[in-house]
């Protein structure tokens, strides 16, 4: 998986932390961090996060295939 | 209104494979252009995300790997590890640097900048910059040795992130600022002193006011650095963080309005001859971009923030992808995120030549605050440090031009006062 957070929009609500504490983290008051490269068997985990972000900041998608060079 | 002109394109080329880049693809896709998308990037990954690369990839929190996610169903074309060497707007062709050659219907301009390197650095040795994943990569490795002291030299975002980063790591970080406070340019004095207490309370030796005579290298990693003052610092890594440099050289001889500025647009993300005249199906967005910004009276506005490169990308796919019917505009209020010890830092808006700040809601000793510019009567940016619930509200306001100070004498802020901001 490949994850990445809009920062300009996240209001460091932490529901993605709820849905997937392995991949998602609060630090501070509102310091997110993220893991951007998930294994693909944390998908559903990071699915859940992305439906939990009540300001639509997460966009997640499965490794592309090696494509063109 | 602007409107677009000829058949549909069946060939879109984006130069530059990075964020904008990507997120103009993406946009083509959903705008429902259904002919080829070419990516021409000369680094050899896939698109990646780079604001990670000073914060968690430096102090080791996630791995490298901040490859930005994509559809999986696009269908672009990569042609990566291939720099652009030129552009031919009227034979519709990008010239490659290993002699071959792209035809176009519409190209896009997306090369964003590149890190302002120390003047005559080899880029091996003890010398850092930071802006590709192989930087940060070349950076991890090395204070992964555990060097003796870090030395950051440069005010800005990137320089204060790092010193953070690598402080938070446990090294000992010496971080040379020529300005009288860090972020001075970017946020004024006021929250630029903020700044530089949190850096010296976490351990950095924060040096303000001073410049930096030259750096000799001293054998292997190991390197001087002469300040102005006459103090050498001997240290094992340097990380120079001195801004960015637009990568424009690639369009000398296109007959487009270029500078160090960037590539001026106008507010359709179309390029323009230096006379004003629009260059057909030449497109630039993103780092690289400089706009007429209509929230700003129509002043130029180039920004090198990761909202504006999404945003840009997607008007300028909009209107590649248009053939007749009105052009999308790029209306966009700049915005922006750090992160730095452990506090995260917003602003909206465009602070440059404000001359006044105040802080509206909690205070700067709390270091919980949001504070608003003004430039004359008119507010024209706004900054929170952890009160990112807050800013949202400021938007409209600035959006509009609203007075500056919005509010005096009210009950309910007795602290209120704006001072005068210095930017330099
Ligand atoms: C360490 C770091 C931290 C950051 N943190 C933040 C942050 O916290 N918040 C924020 O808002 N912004 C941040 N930014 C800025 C943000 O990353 C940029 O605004 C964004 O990357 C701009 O995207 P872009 O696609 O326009 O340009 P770039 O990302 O610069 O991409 C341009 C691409 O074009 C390639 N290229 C250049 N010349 C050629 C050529 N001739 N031919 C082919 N390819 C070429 C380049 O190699 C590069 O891959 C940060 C940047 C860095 C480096
Ligand atoms: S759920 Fe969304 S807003 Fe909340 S912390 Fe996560 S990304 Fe940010």
């Amino acid at each position: 998986m490949k994850v990445v957070v809009d920062l300009n929009r996240c209001q460091a609500y932490a529901q993605c932390v709820y849905a997937a504490p392995d991949h998602f983290a609060l630090e501070g008051a509102e310091v997110l961090v993220y893991d951007p490269a998930p294994g693909d068997a944390a998908r559903a985990e990071i699915e859940r996060a992305v439906q939990a972000c009540p300001v639509r900041a997460i966009t997640a998608f499965p490794d592309a295939a090696p494509g063109a060079a | 209104m602007s409107v677009a002109a000829g058949s549909p394109p069946r060939r879109i080329v984006v130069v530059g494979a990075s964020l904008c880049g990507l997120s103009a693809a993406q946009a083509l896709r959903e705008e429902g252009f259904s002919g080829e998308i070419v990516l021409v990037g000369d680094e050899p990954e896939r698109p990646y995300d780079r604001p990670p690369l000073s914060k968690q990839v430096l102090r080791g929190r996630c791995g490298p790997d901040t490859t930005l996610p994509c559809r999986p169903d696009l269908d672009l074309r990569f042609r990566l590890g291939t720099a652009a060497a030129g552009l031919d707007p009227r034979a519709r062709r990008v010239v490659l640097a290993d002699g071959g050659t792209i035809a176009y219907d519409r190209v896009l301009i997306a090369t964003g900048t590149r890190a302002r390197p120390w003047p005559g650095d080899p880029g091996s040795g003890p010398l850092h910059t930071l802006r590709t994943r192989r930087d940060a990569e070349r950076l991890g490795a090395r204070l992964a040795d555990r060097p003796r002291r870090v030395v950051v030299v440069g005010g800005g975002f990137i320089g204060c992130e790092a010193a953070a980063s690598i402080r938070a790591m446990g090294l000992d970080v010496t971080q040379v600022v020529r300005e009288t406070v860090p972020l001075v340019q970017a946020l004024g004095d006021a929250v630029g002193a903020m700044v530089a207490e949190v850096a010296r309370g976490a351990g950095v030796d924060l040096l303000t006011d001073r410049g930096i005579d030259g750096i000799e290298a001293a054998g292997g990693e190991t390197a001087v650095v002469r300040l102005d003052e006459g103090r050498r610092i001997e240290t094992g890594c340097v990380l120079v963080a001195l801004g960015a440099v637009r990568n424009v050289e690639w369009l000398a001889g296109a007959g487009l309005a270029v500078s160090d500025a960037g590539v001026r647009v106008d507010a359709e993300c179309r390029a323009l001859t230096p006379d004003g005249r629009v260059v057909p199906d030449v497109f630039a967005a993103g780092d690289v971009a400089q706009w007429p910004s209509a929230v700003y009276g129509g002043a130029r506005l180039a920004v090198e923030h990761w909202g504006n490169a999404v945003a840009q990308g997607r008007v300028a796919a909009r209107n590649m992808a248009a053939a007749g019917g009105p052009l999308a505009r790029h209306d966009h209020l700049p915005d922006f995120w750090s992160h730095l010890y452990g506090l995260t830092v917003k602003l909206v808006g465009v602070p440059d030549g404000a001359d006044r700040f105040a802080v509206v809601q909690g205070t700067l000793r709390e270091r919980r605050f949001v504070g608003i510019y003004g430039a004359g009567e008119r507010t024209v940016a706004a900054v929170s440090v952890d009160s990112a619930r807050w800013l949202p509200a400021y938007r409209a306001a600035i959006a509009e031009g609203a007075p500056f100070p919005p509010f005096t004498g009210a009950l309910d802020q007795p602290g209120f006062a704006p001072h005068p901001l210095a930017t330099a």
